[in-house]
């Protein structure tokens, strides 16, 4: 392994192998780390080897990653797959860990492209063994061809309904869909629709899952909230309220999915600045239009910058890459901005649908801040939101406070599964925009490290060579 | 204007927090200002070790009467603190450094002090079954132990509010003035006015004693910390070897918290401290060194606090020596965490009665005068 890229790349989904093409491309040396064991990211995971799902389950989305992929392989950037990046530091440090082994690499410019997780559902039950999120579901699918059968599916998003059609098409049966979308949402979604009709294609794929899913037989019920799994030990029955009263399903696998939010616990660590962002009701970092964030040589694309979807991620990968090249000298601002003005184009056009989407897909307030008290919100923990609100009565204001009081957060994911909600509840209780309460530090290593390894890094490794500009 | 005070506290960590206590009960109207929260930085962060063992000579009279208070500290502050005495040890790696350790045991003892045991190779498997075969023997002090340090800052903070204390956070200190025989602080909050004023601003404390007309050069250290995903439980007392830069517990929920000294970058004026992985790499081995089990630890978060550093690495404690009805508690070095209950103590000895019972000479502000 070389020390010392001109361009260091965290992640090969979309925004970080187009990155990494348009880098290699113009003669930088780039390595790309990829904790999976392949590339195509959480979209396009097993692209280059898919298994007994295949295309014809997965769709031609999931197949228009093949090209991407390959040209990836013959970009000529160096790919570490296997790797875990547990630190980049503001300098522009990379540490990661291969095989065992630690090592931090100095870049001239880093670009984070970690992708987006699943916003968490806290709901009563999320936490009983049978409930997981959809996402974990096609994981399954897509990695091993292994699926639950009659398991429901509850929530909101396109991807939920995208997952159903795969599991229908892999011919596992599907229980139920309860769709979570509060009927306010399509009133909040209809001003924005002009926007996204220019784009009528997208909007009809989505469609399309609908009426396959009904076609197949399977329940959809709309306008579901009070979402509920109960049972003894394990996730039995889901209990939901629709047309004002509650009803019940039987069900040993719930899949629960609203929407996708970007993974921030890295450009956190890097002390990037971060925003909220009120259309997605999540933490997004700060970047200009070559996704340069306000930390010198560190910058940040795809759907772990701002979740637009697997396109807008490639073309946000190819117009990071060009704000890396121009940072570290490999060209000229001209150059950068001739060549980024179409790309740009195409992003804007991509982003289209956007508005109408968020507005339409926004979980409804109740799904992301739990009403009741004894919910679990932090799992790492066991932190509820009655604990949460209790602390808030306290005189508790941010989320770091919060940790040293009650220890939300303070578990092994540092955050990722309850900072959105950690961060809605106190804007709640405190009467305070997300904003003004602010969100977890998040600490290096922003990944579990094992202390051999880090003893292990020698001076060598850690040797401070400056190859920025 | 803020309402009337006997005393203006800056600081609201540990040793404010105490300071404004000990004053509160015995009936002082306190006004503390935060420029942040309460325990923001090393206060809320630092590793909660309550230990004698090992501190500078200057130090263990104040140490010793510390820890007797952390024996009760329910009395004080009506919360445990999470104080578990569960004893300190300083391991001992080679010959060389038993023989050391002997002289220093044999010296506090000449002061009259027997907290500190040296125990040999055996004794030290008894007490602590998963250490290296290398180690040659410890120096032990039962009845130290370590606490939960924000757990601890807030239950002062709580007492001493319940006792009357206002408490102003997000309120920096902006300019100090003395007429007519009171202080006027300008901050945030507007003009405070008090007889008395009280230093215990930390790593920020020696730009607080610069306005009193007596710089002292301290450093903004960020000592770091790690800890660990939970591990079977394998050590009770807290460690710390005597070669090297260590100090190392189990805590309650079975995680490993490791530090030890290796420092990070402070940066005090953003208010923020980062980790450097290079410490964090040595504290790793020496961890691995001492406890091979911890090999297969995995590390889960690192931080750092900022802590202010005197040259000589003891605190500025006392009366200020330019300016009248100034006091100072800051500087304490990475250690100032078992000295909180104490240290509050004699600053209110100092402002109420104008002396203290404890040698408090070593640490005079003017000690940097020449």
């Amino acid at each position: 392994m070389t020390a010392r890229p001109d361009i260091a790349v965290v992640g090969a989904g979309p925004a970080g192998m187009a990155a990494a093409v348009a880098a290699a491309e113009a003669g930088a040396h780039v390595m790309v780390f990829d904790e999976q064991p392949g590339p195509g990211g959480q979209i396009y995971r097993a692209i280059e080897t898919p298994g007994p799902a295949g295309d014809a389950v997965l769709g031609a989305d999931y197949a228009a990653g093949r090209g991407l992929s390959r040209a990836f392989r013959d970009s000529g950037a160096e790919y570490l797959p296997g790797a875990t990046v547990w630190q980049v530091s503001p300098d522009r440090e990379v540490g990661v860990s291969v095989d065992g082994r630690a090592r931090i690499i100095k870049a001239g410019a880093v670009i984070v492209a970690g992708g987006a997780l699943e916003r968490p559902f806290p709901i009563p039950g999320w936490t009983l063994p049978g409930v997981m999120t959809a996402g974990a579901a096609q994981i399954a699918l897509k990695a091993s061809g292994l699926a639950a059968a009659d398991a429901v599916f509850a929530g909101t998003g396109p991807l939920l309904y995208l997952i159903v059609d795969q599991y229908l098409k892999a011919g596992v049966p599907v229980r139920a869909v309860l769709e979570t979308t509060p009927w306010s949402a399509y009133l909040g979604a209809l001003p924005r629709l002009p926007g996204a009709l220019l784009r009528a294609g997208k909007l009809r794929q989505g469609l399309g899952y609908i009426r396959a899913i009904r076609d197949a037989g399977v329940p959809v019920i709309r306008g579901v909230s009070g979402l509920a799994v109960a049972g003894d030990g394990r996730a039995e029955r889901v209990a939901y309220t629709h047309g004002g009263h509650r009803h019940e399903i039987a069900a040993e696998h719930v899949f629960v999915h609203q929407g996708v939010v970007p993974n921030v616990n890295l450009t956190r660590s890097i002390g990037c600045r971060h925003d909220w962002d009120p259309a997605q009701a999540c933490w997004r970092v700060a970047t200009d239009a070559w996704g340069a964030t306000d930390v010198a040589g560190i910058f940040a694309a795809g759907d772990g910058a701002h979740v637009g979807g697997a396109e807008a991620a490639r073309l946000g990968g190819q117009l990071a890459a060009l704000g890396a090249l121009c940072t570290i000298g490999r060209i000229d601002a001209a150059v950068r901005n001739n060549r980024g003005a179409p790309i740009q184009h195409a992003l804007a056009w991509e982003l289209r649908p956007r508005p109408f989407l968020d507005a339409l897909y926004r979980p409804a307030a109740a799904d992301r801040v739990p009403a009741g008290d004894d919910v679990v919100v932090c799992r790492c923990e066991e932190v509820t939101a009655g604990e949460v609100r209790a602390t808030a009565a306290l005189g508790c204001l941010g989320p770091n406070q919060l940790k040293s009081f009650c220890r939300a957060g303070m578990g092994p994911c540092q955050g990722r599964l309850c900072a959105l909600t950690v961060t809605e509840l106190l804007a709640e209780a405190t009467g305070r925009p997300p904003d003004a309460v602010g969100d977890f530090r998040r600490r290096p290593p922003v990944k579990p490290l094992r202390l051999a390894e880090l003893a292990a890094l020698e001076p060598d490794d850690t040797d401070g060579g400056d190859a920025g500009p | 204007m803020t309402a009337g005070a006997d005393a203006i506290v800056v600081g609201g960590g540990l040793h404010g927090c105490s300071a404004a206590l000990h004053l509160a009960m015995r009936g002082a109207r306190v006004l503390v200002l935060e420029k942040d929260t309460v325990a923001r930085h090393a206060s809320g962060v630092n590793a909660g070790g309550v230990r004698r063992l090992g501190r500078d000579l200057a130090e263990i009279p104040l140490a010793d009467a510390a820890a007797r208070v952390w024996h009760a500290i329910g009395d004080l502050v009506d919360d445990d603190c999470g104080f578990q005495p569960s004893g300190q040890v300083k391991i001992g790696e080679t010959e060389a450094e038993m023989a050391e350790m002997a002289a220093r045991v044999e010296r506090i003892r000449a002061l009259g002090f027997a907290h500190e045991v040296l125990i040999g190779a055996d004794e030290l498997r008894e007490r602590l079954p998963a250490v290296a075969g290398h180690c040659r023997g410890a120096i032990v002090v039962d009845g130290d132990g370590h606490a939960n340090p924000f757990r601890t800052t807030q239950a002062f903070h709580r007492k001493a509010r319940a006792l009357g204390v206002r408490f102003l956070e997000g309120t920096a200190v902006r300019d100090l003035a003395r007429a007519g025989g009171a202080w006027t602080v300008d901050s945030a909050a507007g003009h405070s006015q008090a007889p008395v004023l009280v230093n215990c601003a930390g790593a920020w404390g020696a730009a607080m004693a610069a306005k009193l007309g007596e710089p002292v050069p301290l450093s903004a250290e960020a000592f770091m910390l790690m800890v660990t995903q939970p591990m079977a439980p394998f050590v009770g007392p807290v460690v710390g070897a005597w070669g090297r830069a260590l100090s190392f517990k189990q805590l309650g929920n079975g995680a490993v918290l490791i530090g030890g000294g290796h420092r990070g970058l402070a940066d005090p004026d953003a208010n923020r401290a980062g980790v450097d992985v290079a410490g964090l790499a040595a504290s790793a081995r020496t961890a691995a060194a001492i406890f091979p089990v911890m090999r297969h630890a995995a590390v889960v978060r690192a931080w750092a606090g900022i802590e202010g550093e005197t040259p000589d690495k003891i605190p500025v404690i006392g009366e200020s020596a330019t300016a009248e009805g100034a006091f100072h508690a800051f500087g304490f070095s990475g250690h100032g965490f078992q000295l909180g209950p104490i240290v509050g103590r004699v600053v209110a000895d100092l402002v109420t009665d104008g002396a203290t019972d404890l040698p408090i000479e070593a640490f005079r502000i003017d000690r940097f005068a020449n």
